[in-house]
Formats: structure tokens, C-alpha cells, sequence
């Protein structure tokens, strides 16, 4: 579903005298199965959200081959989009000053979603993450959560085989979080959807993820199942003084 | 359309402050008008425009500030770009320029009726504006407001794009503002300018703003050559818009995490 092959993508940063060339992602390659659920960890600054800008077609690498859902992002970026749903966690997609289901009705217009697949799909998700109590209510009045699950539900609505999630339970409290781990995890077993996911919460991790890849310094550095990832630091007992010692380290060998 | 027409409804959450802008518009115009009136009563027949003329100019550029949006901005798209929320909107399944002018569109439209009716009719009560007898024309200077509105978009967006270049946009929106307010024909009707500054004015993409679409209504212009010089600018920063959305995607830093 996802296939980078030798991926890479660098920024001249600086004025003429003092350019320097950043390497963000370096010799990148990973394969994503269909119906996979896969984590991406790494340090700030590693290169996660660079992956996650060409995997979805904002950006353009500057070497290597990319393909989503058969696809190259940067050039078929729109096609794209039609076939992935993406969650900035950080960022929303939702406008400001329009009630929630506008913001839905707007993105089925844009992503051209038939009218009976669009309601079956809205009143599905509706249930799924209770948003019911704030359908029209302005998302600039929403809460931090039910934003969020106004997001992952907008990047749902055209059923699309692949999600790219970057951070989505970032600032949420435990009980939204568990909810939306559910959710996803539900997701991913029932319609068989492709999840990435980038997070710096391990317990997303532990609870989602059956593969775990890492990135530092633009490179991959681990790409195994969470019990590998365990197995790398046998002297840790929590994964998240295994990840920690992973980022401190440097590479590691699976 | 439906972009459009939420564009129009998220500007009406801001009444408010299309009604002071209103407001505001409506005050200046009189205060320009009674300098036009001044200037026209020394020099009758200035420019081709008589005093009526003149007066009318004066409140249809006053009108002209909403939705050709004169002063600037109007488009969260140079916000987005600092913020690097524009990565939301670039995994939209939509070209962003047709995107963001569908939404602007709405906007205009929302400000035509909040912002340039009022100074209008205040401006028409106070002074007696001329109005065209012809249905064609008001037909025709529909058509040319809306040239002048995309003609308005085209150039901000390039403006707010430059905000992927340049880390802040504020010295190119300055630099805009000036541009725009003086060869729009917003301080004075391009038509006063002298020589060969008149011509150079004339044939900038600014005047399709104010300039055009006023001489229009006036009937002061050929109205297929003032179209097709509007459409011309139109379609010309549309396609620079475009090259310039393709060069941002390959060459940029989306700011942010």
C-alpha cells in the first residue's frame, strides 16, 4: 500500500554565504502492507513529518520513488487524496468558523462523496465518536478533543484505504484518548484500513501498533514488531526507557 | 459555487466589522468627495469626467474597498503558510488557488452587500450619483466587477504565496498596498495622470479594480476592450498563480512539525 524506495529529501537552509544543506530524510525505504498498523517514532527533528509530507504529496522528495495506493504523491497529489485520509494533530481541518457539519457537508462537496454513502458514513462515525452533542456547534467553540474527533472524522468520511495520522492524541486527557485508540483500533480491524502513525505517546504505540518503525537523523534505525523493539535493550523493562535509550544511542541493529 | 457559498458565510460571522468598515468607507467618501468637488470646480471637465463624474468615481472606489479587498489581505492563506497549516490544505483533493478563489468569491460577494451598498446609497443621497440608464450597462459592470474580483484575488494570492520565500510577507504586502491603492485609481482616477506615467497606469493589472470597472459604469470606455483587458489580466496572474503554487510544492519549507 505504502512503498518508499531510497527515499531522499534535503533543504538549503541559510543566505548565500552560510548555505548550508540539511538532510531531513536520508536512503529512506520502508514497505506498509495492505491492512497493516504500523508506528513511526523518532526523535523532534528526526524527519517524521518530512516522511509524512511526501507520503501524502506536499512535498516532492529530492531523490527515491514513493507510492501510495499505486500512486505517486507528488505528482498525482490530488488523485491521492481522494484514496487517503491524513490527521494532523496539531493542525485542523476543519474551518474555524462554520458549524461541524457544514465543515462535513463542505468536504463532501471536495472530495465528491455520493450523497447515501456520505450519510451512512457520517451517522457511522457519529456513533463511533459520539459527536452528536456538538454537530453544530462552531469548531472554533469546540473543545480540544471533540476537534479532534471532528478531524479524524472529516478525514474518514470518503473511506479512504489509507490513514496517515500525525500525532492525533497529542494534548487529549486520558479518557478521549483511550476512546480514540479504540476507535482507530476498531477501524483498522473491522475495515481492514492501512494506518500510519506517528506519535510521540508510546502508549499509542503498545496499544495499536504490530510493527514499529524508527527514524533519526533522517535515516530508518529500527523497523521490527514491538517485541523486537523490546528485544533490542533487554535491560529496560517499559518501552519507553527502551525508546528513550534507542534516541540517545543512536542506530541500532534489529 | 458551494465553496463560494460558504466563503459568503463564514464572512457573515464578522457583521460587525463589515458594518464599521462600512461605516468608515461611507465617511471617507464624502471627505473625497468635497476634495474632487473642489479640484473638478477649478478645472471643469478635467480628465473627461464632469462633476457628477467625478463625485460618482469617488463613491464607486469607496464601494471598491470590500470586496476588491484595496487594502490588502483578505485571504488567510499567507497566515497558513507561517503557521504551515497550508499542509491541510494541500491534501485537499483541489487545486488551491481555484480552492482559495471559490472562497474569496464568497467573501467579496458577503462584502458587496455589507460594505459598498451603504457609502453607495449615502453617497447617492447626499450628492446625487449618476446612474446608467441602460440595463446593458449595469449588466456589463456586473461582468467587470467580477473580473476586477478575481483580477483582485490573483494578485494577493501571488502576495500571500510570497510568504513561502520570504518567511514574513509584511514588506511584499506593504509594497502591494502602495501599488494598489495608487495605480487602482483609488487616490485619484488614473485618467488625471499625465503622459506616459497615465498609459504605464492604465495597463497595470490595478486598474481593472477600480479604474475599469468604474469607467464601465460611467460609460467613459469601449466595454469589450474594457472586459477583454480585465479577462486578459485575469487569466495571466491565474496561470502565474499556478506556476508559482507547483514551484512552492517543490522548493519550500512547510514551517512547523
Amino acid at each position: 500500500m505504502i512503498e518508499v524506495d531510497r527515499v531522499g529529501r534535503s533543504f538549503t537552509v541559510g543566505r548565500r554565504r552560510t548555505r548550508t544543506t540539511v538532510h531531513a530524510v536520508q536512503d529512506l525505504s520502508f514497505t506498509v502492507e495492505a491492512g497493516e498498523f504500523v508506528g513511526y517514532l523518532g526523535p523532534n527533528g528526526a524527519g517524521k513529518s518530512t516522511t509524512i509530507k511526501m507520503l501524502t504529496g506536499i512535498l516532492a522528495p529530492t531523490s527515491g520513488r514513493i507510492q501510495v495506493a499505486g500512486l505517486d504523491p507528488a505528482r498525482r497529489r490530488t488523485a491521492l487524496a481522494r484514496k487517503i485520509g491524513v490527521v494532523f494533530g496539531q493542525r485542523t481541518t476543519l474551518w474555524w468558523d462554520l458549524p461541524l457539519k457544514d465543515s462535513f457537508e463542505l468536504i463532501r462537496h471536495l472530495y465528491k462523496v455520493d450523497r447515501v454513502d456520505f450519510r451512512r458514513r457520517l451517522d457511522e462515525l457519529t456513533g463511533l465518536l459520539d459527536l452528536a452533542g456538538f454537530m453544530n456547534t462552531p469548531v472554533r467553540q469546540l473543545s480540544l478533543g471533540q476537534r479532534m474527533r471532528g478531524d479524524v472524522t472529516a478525514a474518514l468520511l470518503h473511506s479512504p484505504a489509507v490513514l496517515v495520522l500525525d500525532e492525533p492524541t497529542i494534548g487529549l486527557d486520558v479518557v478521549s484518548k483511550a476512546a480514540m485508540r479504540e476507535f482507530l483500533r476498531r477501524l483498522n480491524a473491522d475495515h481492514g484500513t492501512t494506518v500510519l502513525l506517528t506519535t510521540h505517546d508510546l502508549g499509542d504505540i503498545e496499544k495499536l501498533c504490530r510493527r514499529v518503525m524508527l527514524i533519526d537523523h533522517g535515516r530508518l534505525t529500527f523497523d521490527g514488531t514491538l517485541d523486537d523493539l523490546r528485544a533490542t535493550v533487554p535491560e529496560e523493562t517499559s518501552i519507553e526507557d527502551v525508546v528513550a535509550r534507542l534516541y540517545t544511542d543512536g542506530s541500532v541493529s534489529p | 459555487m458551494r465553496i463560494a457559498g460558504y466563503g459568503f458565510r463564514r464572512h457573515s460571522a464578522y457583521r460587525a466589522a463589515a458594518l464599521a468598515g462600512a461605516f468608515t468607507n461611507t465617511v471617507f467618501g464624502i471627505l473625497r468627495a468635497y476634495v474632487l468637488i473642489a479640484l473638478w470646480e477649478a478645472r471643469p471637465g478635467l480628465a473627461g469626467y464632469d462633476i457628477a463624474d467625478a463625485v460618482t468615481f469617488c463613491f464607486l472606489s469607496q464601494a471598491f474597498i470590500g470586496p476588491m479587498q484595496l487594502f490588502g489581505g483578505g485571504l488567510e492563506l499567507s497566515g497558513r503558510v507561517r503557521t504551515g497549516d497550508i499542509a491541510v490544505d494541500l491534501v485537499r483533493p483541489a487545486s488551491l488557488q481555484m480552492w482559495s478563489l471559490a472562497d474569496d468569491l464568497g467573501r467579496a460577494c458577503y462584502l458587496l452587500l455589507l460594505r459598498s451598498l451603504p457609502p453607495t446609497v449615502v453617497g447617492a443621497a447626499l450628492f446625487g450619483l449618476v446612474t446608467p440608464v441602460s440595463p446593458v450597462t449595469w449588466v456589463f459592470f456586473a461582468a467587470s466587477c467580477a473580473l476586477g474580483m478575481v483580477v483582485s484575488f490573483a494578485w494577493r494570492y501571488l502576495m500571500a504565496l510570497s510568504a513561502c520565500w520570504v518567511v514574513d510577507d509584511r514588506g511584499t504586502q506593504s509594497l502591494s498596498l502602495l501599488m494598489t491603492l495608487f495605480f487602482s485609481g483609488m487616490v485619484l482616477p488614473l485618467n488625471l495622470f499625465p503622459g506616459w506615467l497615465g498609459s504605464l497606469a492604465g495597463a497595470l493589472p490595478w486598474s481593472a479594480m477600480v479604474q475599469v470597472p468604474a469607467d464601465v459604469y460611467l460609460g467613459k470606455r469601449d466595454v469589450l476592450e474594457a472586459l477583454g483587458f480585465q479577462a486578459a489580466w485575469a487569466a495571466a496572474l491565474l496561470a502565474l498563480g499556478a506556476l508559482v503554487t507547483r514551484a512552492a510544492r517543490h522548493r519550500v519549507v512547510i514551517q512547523g512539525g
